[in-house]
């Protein structure tokens, strides 16, 4: 027999109910933590979304943050923030910062004027500096991008889950949508909690996110479903069970393999993506978690109706068991 | 049983090879680059020089040419986002309306009584009557002056806005033809910023229209969006006006119908300008930089015939007395007319080095914008930054596609070879693809790429873990291998269509970086789907079909 790498076992037992007040205790509370720290910390907006510029500067010599700020105080732009960038694709004699200036007030358009000062002020503590790219939204179109944003997000949401109803029944796409929005909830969370830069590129990785995710729990809702044609009469819980261990080994592997590639390209990818990778790569990770702990849960609460074609489905001779789990109402 | 019509095996293979095919292109980009140009220039100049010829033949003519067009964060240039002021253009209209309707008014004085305009908001053209007990007859003149509107929602409107208060009459474009005037507005200054872009002759711009009054503008290649921004923002209206007087003082009172404009040559210098023109920007037919007798920078222009007649005509007619050359309400030079021209050419001179003078010739001949555009963002990419995210991502994507195949082949052996080969073709069609719609590839859409190579395997390994379920049960290997793609096909089809709605709504939302990502997860999707149905089952059936195993391992 050949070697075959096996990340789980051919045949897995696992009740992944045992804990399900402490797994779905743990995903509600992660969910409500990050609604707070969202509302606390509030998110990195990067200029996409609330209008600035950023330049980012490139130098032979280190970058000395003070010395930038310094020559910046004069031009009285309001809020300027200057963050080093490091990355381990830089050679020895690349030194990067970032250089965000907040919107001017009353500036409809972006000034180039305020851009050339900054530069040459830069230009004066630093010949060597270089611009590699500046980049400037006015706060007309930063305010029609959050809109556009959350748009996005929601139209994505409420288009997966009719998809999931058509296909399957109203409780899967519930416990598709609260597995969703616990997701993305935990991303932005992450992103409000380490303050890294949230901007429109940060959306598409959260819109990615939700079609991983969706992804992931389809696969084991069409076991699921499988199964409850094959088996009549066992119960809900029990079927369940069964179809994630079934579909457990895919699950790994999938996953395995684009984290394998996300990693490749976190570490290598450059700084420039690094946030959007970061996201994927987290989202991934939770995702997969909550298509087995959290989106199944929410199926079983609610309970499947499986007496489809019987001719009364109140006639309890016919009525199948639909038991929605002990002490629901408690999480 | 386990088989593949012949066709059908045709077809699968022939699509893999022209995804090759297409694909190849892209691994020899500078030189295809090269060779696209070459051909490009020579068919526009008809003029074939050496270094043509070579940079043409670097790549065979009769090869696909298409290459994946890299976005702006990858190969570095400048974009914008303007947004074209349209009311402006309505001021215009009714500035230009006022002169007929005074004479329309004038000639029925007897009537409506003395006429005069009064200050209205921008856009509105008040006129106070005399009697305005005649002033139905007033509205009747005017209504005169007024257009039926087609527009798709509603015929019948007319284009202006009457309405009579007291003494005075308010003038309008109406709703319909406002939106009418929107539209053209913006069609004329795409098209004329389109002109402006092309004169400077970079490679592949982005012009297009953007929601209701927005032009978004990318032009690979341009050093920074300020350059791009003098190019494109300038609205390069050029009059000729009679000059009226001149004064040092910014704040003078013009008399109606006059207008007051800075000199651009001497600071403190103000001149006092007719509003109407004599000749506008319009009349021009060519403009080219010069120089003029003194050697110093000018261009020279020249008029078409209409413009030649009016500016005969009024040179002839004010012998000694200056006019104005006026560029976007600056006046560039004010000479004195010393003979009539009526040669219909001239000359604008005054303190400009070359390259403003090139600049100007060059706006003058591509036309003016009909109104002002402001700018909401600005994006300057380096070309450094772009190739170094290109390198990146290219060592990125190679790693993850080495650690993705080390993981498939030790989890399946030799399925997991198939699955490889298959992504391998994946990467080719996804490529192939990309090139052949003229796709944007950007720095998101990179990572779309890695993205596609971790979840590509997905309907492989979904099909693969059946299988291996169904040899549990021991009907055959054959029989394991079929029933393994029927069973895994609704969990596959289920799970691609929910991330296309995602990758939909992505590409509808999305501007720029985001609509890349959307265009590369979407192709991904379909090429993986094939791959993985098609091209590894193929594979597996050639292979079972040699081999004939009585037994197999998944």
């Amino acid at each position: 027999m050949a070697f075959r790498l096996k990340l789980v076992p051919d045949e897995t037992r696992i009740d992944f109910f045992r804990w399900q007040f402490l797994t779905f205790g743990i995903s509600t509370l992660l969910a409500v933590a990050s609604v707070v720290v969202l509302f606390l910390n509030g998110l990195n907006f990067g200029i996409d979304f609330r209008g600035g510029t950023t330049i980012r500067t490139e130098s032979v010599q280190p970058v000395d943050v003070g010395a930038y700020r310094n020559a910046l105080q004069p031009l009285n732009l309001g809020d300027v923030a200057i963050t080093e960038v490091f990355d381990p694709t830089f050679g020895p004699e690349q030194n990067v910062a970032q250089v965000r200036i907040s919107a001017q007030d009353g500036a409809e358009a972006v000034t180039p004027d305020t851009i050339a000062a900054v530069e040459s002020a830069l230009q004066e503590v630093d010949p060597s500096i270089t611009f590699p790219s500046v980049e400037s939204v006015g706060p007309k179109v930063s305010g029609e991008l959050v809109q556009t944003a959350v748009y996005a997000v929601l139209a994505s949401l409420v288009a997966i889950s009719i998809y999931i109803w058509l296909r399957f029944e109203w409780q899967f796409a519930m416990g598709a949508i609260v597995s969703l929005l616990h997701d993305v909830l935990i991303t932005m969370g992450v992103f409000a909690l380490f303050q890294i830069r949230f901007d429109l590129t940060t959306i598409a990785a959260l819109l990615t996110i939700v079609g991983y995710s969706i992804n992931d729990t389809v696969v084991v809702f069409d076991r699921l479903r499988e199964n409850l044609v094959k088996y009549k009469t066992r119960p809900l819980r029990e079927l369940m069970n069964l179809s994630v261990n079934e579909t457990l080994s895919r699950t790994v592997m999938t996953s395995g393999t684009t984290l394998v590639a996300l990693i490749a390209l976190l570490a290598l990818g450059g700084d420039v993506i690094r946030g959007f990778v970061f996201a994927i790569t987290f989202g991934i990770l939770i995702g997969t978690y909550s298509s087995i702990y959290v989106a199944k849960n929410v199926v079983l609460w609610l309970g499947v109706r499986r007496d489809w074609g019987k001719p009364d489905p109140k006639d309890p001779k016919t009525r199948r068991n639909v038991s929605p789990f002990e002490g629901a109402e408690e999480v | 049983m386990l088989q593949i019509d012949r066709w059908k095996r045709i077809l699968i293979i022939g699509i893999c090879l022209l995804g090759l095919l297409y694909a190849l292109p892209n691994a020899f980009y500078s030189r295809v680059e090269a060779h696209n140009d070459a051909v490009a220039r020579i068919e526009a100049t008809g003029v074939e020089t050496p270094e043509l010829a070579a940079a043409r033949d670097g790549w065979p003519s009769w090869m696909p040419n298409s290459l994946v067009n890299l976005g702006l964060d990858l190969r570095g240039g400048a974009h914008l986002l303007g947004e074209v002021q349209v009311e402006q253009v309505y001021k215009a209209r009714m500035d230009s309306l006022w002169p007929e309707l005074r004479r329309a008014l004038a000639a029925e004085r007897e009537t409506v009584g003395a006429i005069r305009r009064v200050p209205s908001p921008e856009g509105t053209l008040a006129i106070e009557i005399g009697n305005p007990d005649q002033m139905a007859r007033a509205v009747e003149i005017v209504r005169g002056f007024s257009n039926p509107v087609t527009t798709l929602t509603g015929a019948g409107q007319q284009s202006l806005a009457i309405q009579a208060q007291g003494a005075t009459l308010t003038i309008q474009l109406s709703d319909a033809e406002k939106a009418v005037t929107d539209d053209r507005t913006i069609q004329q200054s795409l098209e004329i910023v389109r002109r402006r872009v092309d004169e400077v002759g970079t490679r592949e711009p982005t012009i297009m229209r953007q929601g209701e009054d927005r032009i978004l503008i990318q032009v690979p290649g341009i050093g920074s969006a300020s350059e791009l921004k003098e190019l494109i923002g300038t609205t390069a209206q050029l009059t000729f006006n009679p000059v009226v007087g001149s004064t040092g003082d910014a704040n003078a009172q013009p008399g109606l119908g006059q207008t007051i404009a800075p000199s651009v040559d001497q600071e403190g210098l103000y001149y006092i300008l007719e509003d109407s023109p004599v000749v506008t920007g319009e009349d021009l037919v060519d403009a080219m930089p010069a120089t003029d007798e003194n050697g110093l920078p000018s261009v020279n222009f020249r008029f078409n015939p209409t413009g030649a007649r009016a500016f005969g005509a009024y040179t002839s007619a004010n012998i000694g007395q200056p006019f104005a050359i006026v560029l976007d309400n600056e006046v560039i030079s004010a000479p004195v007319i010393r003979s009539a021209i009526t040669t219909g050419s001239g000359q604008i001179s005054g303190s400009m080095d070359f390259d403003q003078a090139n600049r100007l010739a060059v706006l003058l001949r591509a036309g003016a914008l009909p109104a002002e555009m402001t700018f909401l963002e600005e994006r300057t990419i380096g070309p450094e930054l772009g190739q170094d995210s290109v390198d990146a991502g290219k060592v990125a994507a190679a790693v993850g596609f080495v650690a993705v195949v080390a993981l498939m082949i030790l989890s399946y052996g030799r399925f997991g070879i198939f699955a490889t080969v298959a992504l391998a073709f994946n990467m080719l069609l996804l490529f192939a693809v990309l090139s052949i719609i003229g796709a944007t590839l950007t720095l998101p859409g990179i990572a779309g790429i890695v993205l596609t190579i971790g979840m590509a395997v997905d309907a492989n390994v979904l099909v693969f873990e059946r299988i291996r379920e169904e040899l549990k049960t021991a009907r055959g290997p054959a029989r394991a291998i079929e029933l393994g793609y029927e069973k895994a096909m609704s969990a596959i089809v289920d799970a691609n269509i929910t991330t296309l709605i995602i990758a939909a709504i992505l590409f509808v939302l999305g501007s720029g970086p985001v609509k890349g990502f959307a265009v590369t997860l979407t192709i991904g999707i379909v090429t993986s789907v094939f791959t993985a149905l098609f091209l590894t089952r193929l594979i597996t059936v050639i292979w079972f079909e040699r081999a004939r195993p009585k037994e197999i391992e998944v």
